[in-house]
């Protein structure tokens, strides 16, 4: 292969312009001193349009997500690691072994290289530790005001474990609903990080890769029926729609949901519900009730899951209504939120 | 002190669901309405009403500011931004409101206005002084809580000299409001109110005291926390059953017989009493609601724009009037659920979390939805999508 001239890019003070997206030379050397040495890979390397993967053992599931956090960081991560978890756990919750994922970025015209610096080796870091590489990838320019900072696409493949299905349409009367973690820390971070609280002790995202926890679970639950990571909409929302998928109702106990104190008291003080707000690290499950032990003891012997909680149970309900017992002692819905409390959370 | 968990303990929940029913005389059917829709959220929220037996019947009341704003007043802020090209700055809710032509505020933004959300006052100001080649108007709304914020406002905007900040006043009294369901011709039979927590801390328990007086209905403020209201349930319940129709204070820990001396007299220096003002539900009102003084008349948005407020008819199908006045339940309203939504709201009261119809939608509907009539769901369990 013949060089291009590939002086040194100015990670210091540079910013990114027009022609980092214009097919040139200074793409190139984007490419080569920034994107490459962050997500190195064989496949990446090649420098083809695309990647030849090797055959895979069983059936494959696809999962992309667009990521478009606002800050771009955050306590507990950044829009980077976000961007390869996100995708990362979408594969998992079908049940899949996450193989290799693809990325595309969207710049806008201004961003400090020092930033995207950071993003993409945050974004190799987080590859690297799940042990997920990113095989192939785009990037484009847009003019100042066109972006903010920079949007992140990234989509996935995994391969089926084995011949378990899981899906929302599973959950049955009965059934033990389960939580791998604490709820709402994610949005409560970026909340509290946009709102400029100077909070004692900053609130961290949750955000993590869930395959192995997953792989734990299923390995000593494969019972399990249904899997879904409560992000956009929290809690709240995956149990509505999984209980719509179903056709049936859930009914949770208040008293068991695990809520850490720094979240619930910012809710508290903005009149928000950990219920609604979005995890990036956490994984609801839903098993038959006599796994319902065996399930949350499998989560908690794995880092990611030790505050998983057996939470409430699937009821009979044509109305698909999810309900929850109070600590007062009353009974509430646990509903949609109306309109959209939080934007660009993730 | 755990101060969120203190006040919501099951524990002590029980106690006093038990000396609730132990009080309540089994031969009288008890209406509490509480007047807040603070309220009305930590009730259905919470369950509160299955802690208490059935004949204690709790009545949301119309103290949700944006659930007591006629249409016109919104309709009044649209035509600032849209026809005079203000930026109109207000609290969240209000820019869901509906408006005429199908509009709010937020639906007038699509169209091109520029209407912001702010968390407080100072935020429209902050806004004021970022952008001085523009008008920034505030849309002001609700009770006496959010009045002293609107007046410190206006006290910065003067001392500063901003002179493209200026105020669209709704601000309006609870006092008066309680008079008026009170005094409704054919109006709803109320025993005693759950008086506001939050205005009450500015305002003070004995800004009640004609109201209890005069119609001889016990009052008792309480905090805005489950175990406040039971006991000021149970509180009610002792002046019922004794025939005492005083104000008394549960929520003592904030609320002290004058209330905020300081925040009052802002107030006072700022506002002055309308002769009348139209609420949605409660007609038009004296003496109900606050306006700018003349002194202040430069920052007074009604006398810089000519946008005079003009009454507008509710939607006709919508039952928002009867519910602020607690005659009809939200679940009573024939488009409730279905035509009106949080989502897709018709009436005001399905716009705040603090409105009845929004609480109860959110909340509480478990209780009187009916179950679908068709058996066909739109899913197939079990299926599985070919490998």
């Amino acid at each position: 292969m013949h060089r291009i001239p590939n002086p040194p890019l100015d990670l210091a003070h540079g910013r990114v312009d027009m022609s980092h997206g214009a097919g040139g030379r200074a793409m190139h050397q984007l490419l080569q001193q920034l994107f490459l040495p962050a997500l190195g890979n064989p496949w990446l390397l090649q420098g083809d349009d695309g990647a030849r993967l090797p055959e895979a053992n069983g059936r494959l599931v696809m999962a992309t997500d667009a990521h478009v956090v606002s800050p771009l960081f955050f306590p507990g991560g950044d829009i980077g690691s976000l961007a390869v978890h996100g995708t990362l756990n979408d594969v998992a919750v079908m049940g899949a072994r996450p193989l290799y994922l693809a990325a595309s970025f969207v710049l806008e015209e201004g961003l400090p290289l020092a930033d995207l610096a950071r993003i993409v080796r945050s974004m190799g870091d987080a590859a690297k530790a799940a042990g997920v590489p990113v095989v192939t990838g785009d990037t484009k320019v847009v003019e100042r005001g066109k972006a903010d900072g920079v949007f992140i696409t990234t989509t996935g493949v995994g391969v089926m474990t084995g011949p378990l299905y899981l899906g929302g349409a599973n959950a049955q009367p009965g059934d033990a609903v389960i939580i791998s973690g604490t709820l709402g820390d994610h949005g409560a971070a970026i909340l509290s990080v946009r709102e400029g609280l100077a909070l004692d002790s900053p609130i961290v995202s949750d955000s993590a890769a869930l395959h192995g926890l997953i792989a734990d679970l299923l390995a000593a639950v494969p019972t399990t029926r249904v899997l879904r990571d409560p992000t956009r909409g929290g809690l709240a929302a995956t149990l509505n729609e999984i209980a719509h998928q179903s056709g049936v109702g859930m009914v949770l106990d208040e008293a068991a949901l695990p809520v850490r104190p720094a979240v619930a008291a910012l809710c508290e003080l903005l009149g928000l519900d950990p219920l609604n707000l979005a995890c990036e690290g956490r994984v609801v499950a839903i098993c038959p009730a006599e796994e319902a032990d065996t399930a949350v003891a499998a989560l908690r012997a794995h880092p990611l899951g030790r505050d998983a909680a057996h939470i409430g149970s699937v009821a009979a309900d044509a109305r698909c209504f999810v309900q929850m017992r109070t600590r007062l002692g009353g009974q509430r819905m646990v509903d949609w939120l109306a309109g959209d409390a939080l934007p660009r959370i993730c | 002190m755990r101060y969120i968990d203190a006040f919501r303990d099951g524990e002590l929940a029980r106690g006093l669901a038990t000396a609730i029913a132990r009080d309540a005389d089994p031969a009288r059917h008890y209406r509490l309405m509480e007047f807040c829709g603070g309220h009305t959220h930590a009730i259905s929220r919470f369950g509160i009403a299955d802690l208490l037996p059935s004949h204690i019947e709790l009545i949301h009341g119309p103290g949700c500011p944006v659930c007591v704003l006629p249409v016109g007043r919104i309709d009044q802020a649209i035509r600032l931004a849209l026809d005079h090209g203000v930026m109109l700055c207000s609290y969240g809710d209000t820019l869901r409101v509906p408006a005429s032509d199908k509009l709010s505020l937020l639906r007038a933004r699509a169209q091109g206005a520029d209407v912001r959300m702010v968390t407080s006052p100072l935020g429209a100001l902050a806004l004021a002084r970022q952008h001085p080649d523009r008008q920034v108007v505030f849309l002001a709304i609700g009770f006496e809580t959010t009045t002293p914020p609107t007046a410190v406002a206006l006290q910065q905007a003067r001392a500063l000299g901003v002179g493209n900040f200026s105020v669209l006043c709704n601000h309006v009294l609870t006092p008066a409001a309680m008079q008026a369901i009170l005094t409704a011709e054919g109006g709803t039979r109320i025993d005693g109110f759950i008086g506001p927590a939050h205005v009450s801390t500015v305002i003070g328990s004995a800004a009640y005291e004609p109201v209890a007086r005069e119609h001889g209905k016990p009052i008792v403020i309480a905090g805005f926390e489950p175990l406040d209201v039971m006991r000021a349930i149970q509180m009610l319940l002792q002046q019922i059953n004794t025939g005492r129709a005083e104000v008394d204070n549960e929520f003592t820990r904030a609320v002290g017989p004058q209330g905020n001396t300081k925040a009052r007299a802002l107030v006072d220096e700022v506002f002055e009493l309308r002769d009348s003002f139209e609420w949605r539900g409660l007609g038009t009102l004296p003496h109900s609601a606050l306006r700018l003084r003349p002194a202040w008349a430069a920052f007074d948005a009604e006398q810089r724009f000519a946008a005079p407020y003009q009454p507008v008819p509710d939607h006709k199908a919508c039952e928002c009037a009867a519910i602020v006045r607690g005659e009809k339940r939200p679940e009573q309203c024939r488009i409730f659920g279905t035509a009106c939504t949080p989502d897709h709201p018709v009436g005001s009261c399905m716009v705040s979390s603090e409105g009845a119809c929004a609480a109860h939608y959110s909340y509480g509907r478990f209780r009187t939805a009916p179950a679908p009539h068709s058996t066909d769901s739109p899913h197939a369990p079990h299926s599985q999508p070919a490998a």
